[in-house]
This record gives structure tokens, C-alpha cells and sequence, in this order.
């Protein structure tokens, strides 16, 4: 029983030690990146691009429901004015960044585990490793930081997007005064504080979605149910780890 | 070729961040109150300021002329200290007056400033000497029943 324990901590502490190990080393052949910038673009341009329109669409359904819900509260206060403040509010601190990184961990983070697992089952990795080249900094490192690089672009254009559909449904279609839409939320959405912290939200989600992401591929048995596996924990694990971060984070920044 | 339209594409995802970045710090954030404007910045002493916090407005005539600094106590005068920082295009007579206002019946509270007749004008680092305090709603309500109470023990005399 207690061995039993005593093995579990064992174990969780190795993998804890080998992903922070790993994640190190992205860091540091990550550097040495900059001499070939194309590595980089490529990811980018598979990881980016090609989540545009899942995420430019659900921030705009995203923005039209918070319209209609935020306004069916107000208006029981009679302050439906307030409706802007509340939609950019909300999307800026919240609902822009958790939404984009779960929606990022199931479009991008499945599709970068199952590249890197399955390049691990056709023992392309090890074949790199063969003629002296550094899988890490080959394979590893372009995709992780393609993910730093997107994942707050991503969460940016959701929030805009939202905040658009946000005006499209309370303005145009409920009517509320547009006046009163936009100067209420340009009078209490700050810069820093709501923008800002939202952003550093953004691009932590960002380094957690895409380093387990590629943790996991990286990790996987090299096997197709090891991979479709990694892939499964890929999703469960980064979508928690969003959620509980997004807490620790808010817990954080709260004043 | 087929990596120079790869570029293009990668460019306009990354433009297109910057465009709704840009969007969201000029139309959804206030950029304005980052003001870029330079200030000069006056104190005033007020025996109360109620729910004053800083990054609060200052108003003249309804427009907005400048800005809440920061604000402190006095333990010698047992006085808040606000600074106020005020617009450099706006000039005020060295004795206006200030006073603590509230939008709205519960709203957010701002600095009223109301000019007087002097003809020099405030310059960085002068002092506004009349002030009025915030309207504390308790104090208020228990002046009220105060006065409520002695008039009735007036009446049972």
C-alpha cells in the first residue's frame, strides 16, 4: 500500500522532471532558431492559418449569445446600456482566452500529437537522431513556438470578432444605442488591465496547449493506439490545464 | 515558389492580429485616457473624499479637463491630499475651487472644478484652496434624523 504510494510519487516526479527537462531543452534549441526562420513560418501557417476560421467563427457566435443573455439580464435592471462594457469585458478578461485555447487545444494540439506521435511510430525521429539531427531543435522546437506565436493572435481575433458580433446583435438587433454600446465600454475597459492581462492569459495558455501537446506526441508509444492515446490525453489534459491555470491566473490578477 | 504565397499567407494571419489588436486598444479600450497630452499637476486638500479613486475625472463644465493622480493623507491636517493632473491646453484661475461630485444618484464620483475670477493662473505644483468634501450618504441620513428627533422633543416640551 504505502510502496504503492511511494511509487506513484516516484513516478509522477520522473515525468514531471523529464517534461520540464524536455521543455528546456525547446527553450534552448529553440534560440538557435532565428537562423532559419522558415521552420518557424511553416508551423505557423499549419497551426495559424489553418485555425482561423473555427476561431473567427466562434468568436462571433460566442459574441452574438452574450449579446442576447447579457441583455436579458440588464434589462431587468434597466441598464441596457451597459451592454457593451459587459460583452467586451467579458471577452477580454475571460472568455477570449479560455475559449481560444481549449478550441486551439482540440484543433492544433491533436494535430501536432498526432504528427510528432506518428513520426515517432515511423521512427522518423530516431532516423533524424541517426544522421545528426537534432529532433528537438528539427521538429520540436519550430512547432512550439509557432504555438507562443499564434495562440495569442488567435486570442486577439476572437475577442475582436466577438465584440463585433457582440455590437452586430445588441446594436442592430436589439437596439441598443450604439452610442452607449461603445462609449460605456471604452469608459471601463482599460488598456492594461483588461487587455493586457488578457493577452498574458493568452500567451501562457499558448506555452501549457502547445508544450503538452508536443510533450505528448513526443512521448507517445510508438504504436497507432499509443499515438491515437496521446492524442486523447493531449485534449483532457491541456483543457483542464487551461482551466486551472485561467484560475490561478485571474486569482492572480484580481485586485 | 509555393513557399513565397506559404509567406504571404503566415503575414496576413500575423497583420491580421495586429489589425484586431489595434482594434481592440482604440475602439474597445480607452486609449484617450492613456493620455499622450502633457499635465501639470496641482494638489488640493479635501476633508472627505468619500469613494474618490484615482484615475477618477476631473470635470469643468461637464468636459473632462484632466485626471485623478494619486491620492494620500495628511496626518498633520488629518487631510486628503489629491493630486490633480490637469490638462496642459486648459488654464484655471488661481482660486477655483474644487469639490467632489457624483454622477448619477449612486454613480462614480469625479472632482468638480470651478473657476473663479483671479487673473493669473494655476501653474504646476499650486495648492486649490476651497474644496468641498464628498456627500457621505450616512452622515446625511443620520443629520436628518438628528434634526428629526430634537424637533420632536421640541414638540413634547
Amino acid at each position: 500500500m504505502i510502496s504503492q504510494l511511494g511509487h506513484g510519487v516516484r513516478a509522477w516526479l520522473n515525468e514531471m522532471g523529464f517534461a520540464f527537462r524536455t521543455l528546456w531543452a525547446i527553450f534552448i534549441n529553440g534560440m538557435g532558431l532565428w537562423k532559419r526562420p522558415r521552420l518557424i513560418t511553416t508551423q505557423l501557417h499549419f497551426i495559424g492559418n489553418y485555425s482561423l476560421v473555427i476561431i473567427l467563427v466562434s468568436g462571433l457566435f460566442v459574441g452574438f449569445v452574450l449579446a442576447y443573455q447579457g441583455y436579458y439580464t440588464l434589462n431587468r435592471y434597466g441598464s441596457e446600456e451597459a451592454l457593451g462594457l459587459l460583452v467586451a469585458l467579458s471577452l477580454t478578461r475571460e472568455l477570449g482566452p479560455v475559449i481560444t485555447a481549449l478550441l486551439f487545444a482540440g484543433r492544433a494540439g491533436t494535430s501536432l500529437t498526432a504528427e510528432i506521435g506518428l513520426m515517432k511510430a515511423g521512427e522518423q525521429l530516431a532516423a533524424m537522431e541517426m544522421m545528426a539531427v537534432n529532433p528537438i531543435q528539427r521538429v520540436l522546437a519550430p512547432r512550439f513556438i509557432a504555438g507562443l506565436i499564434a495562440m495569442p493572435v488567435l486570442a486577439i481575433l476572437f475577442t475582436a470578432m466577438g465584440i463585433w458580433g457582440g455590437y452586430l446583435v445588441g446594436v442592430q438587433l436589439v437596439g441598443v444605442d450604439a452610442g452607449a454600446f461603445w462609449s460605456q465600454m471604452q469608459g471601463g475597459v482599460d488598456l492594461r488591465d483588461d487587455i493586457g492581462n488578457g493577452i498574458i492569459k493568452s500567451i501562457v495558455f499558448g506555452i501549457a496547449v502547445t508544450f503538452i501537446a508536443i510533450y505528448q506526441g513526443y512521448q507517445a508509444q510508438p504504436t497507432p493506439d499509443g499515438v491515437s492515446r496521446a492524442t486523447t490525453r493531449t485534449v483532457v489534459i491541456s483543457s483542464l490545464m487551461v482551466l486551472w491555470l485561467d484560475f490561478v491566473l485571474t486569482a492572480l490578477m484580481f485586485k | 515558389m509555393q513557399n513565397k504565397s506559404l509567406d504571404f499567407w503566415v503575414g496576413l494571419f500575423v497583420l491580421l492580429g495586429a489589425l484586431a489588436l489595434l482594434f481592440l486598444a482604440l475602439k474597445v479600450g480607452n486609449m484617450s485616457s492613456l493620455s499622450f497630452n502633457k499635465s501639470y499637476s496641482v494638489i488640493s486638500k479635501f476633508d472627505n473624499i468619500g469613494g474618490l479613486k484615482p484615475r477618477a475625472a476631473v470635470k469643468s463644465a461637464g468636459v473632462v479637463v484632466g485626471r485623478v493622480g494619486d491620492i494620500k493623507f495628511d496626518d498633520t491636517s488629518f487631510q486628503a491630499v489629491v493630486t490633480l493632473q490637469l490638462d496642459e491646453r486648459y488654464k484655471f484661475p488661481k482660486d477655483s475651487s474644487a469639490k467632489i461630485l457624483t454622477a448619477g444618484l449612486l454613480g462614480e464620483e469625479y472632482i468638480g472644478l470651478d473657476p473663479g475670477g483671479d487673473a493669473k493662473t494655476l501653474v504646476g505644483g499650486d495648492q486649490i484652496k476651497m474644496t468641498q468634501s464628498a456627500l457621505i450618504l450616512e452622515n446625511l441620513i443620520s443629520q436628518f434624523l438628528f434634526s428629526k428627533a430634537s424637533e420632536g422633543s421640541g414638540d413634547s416640551k
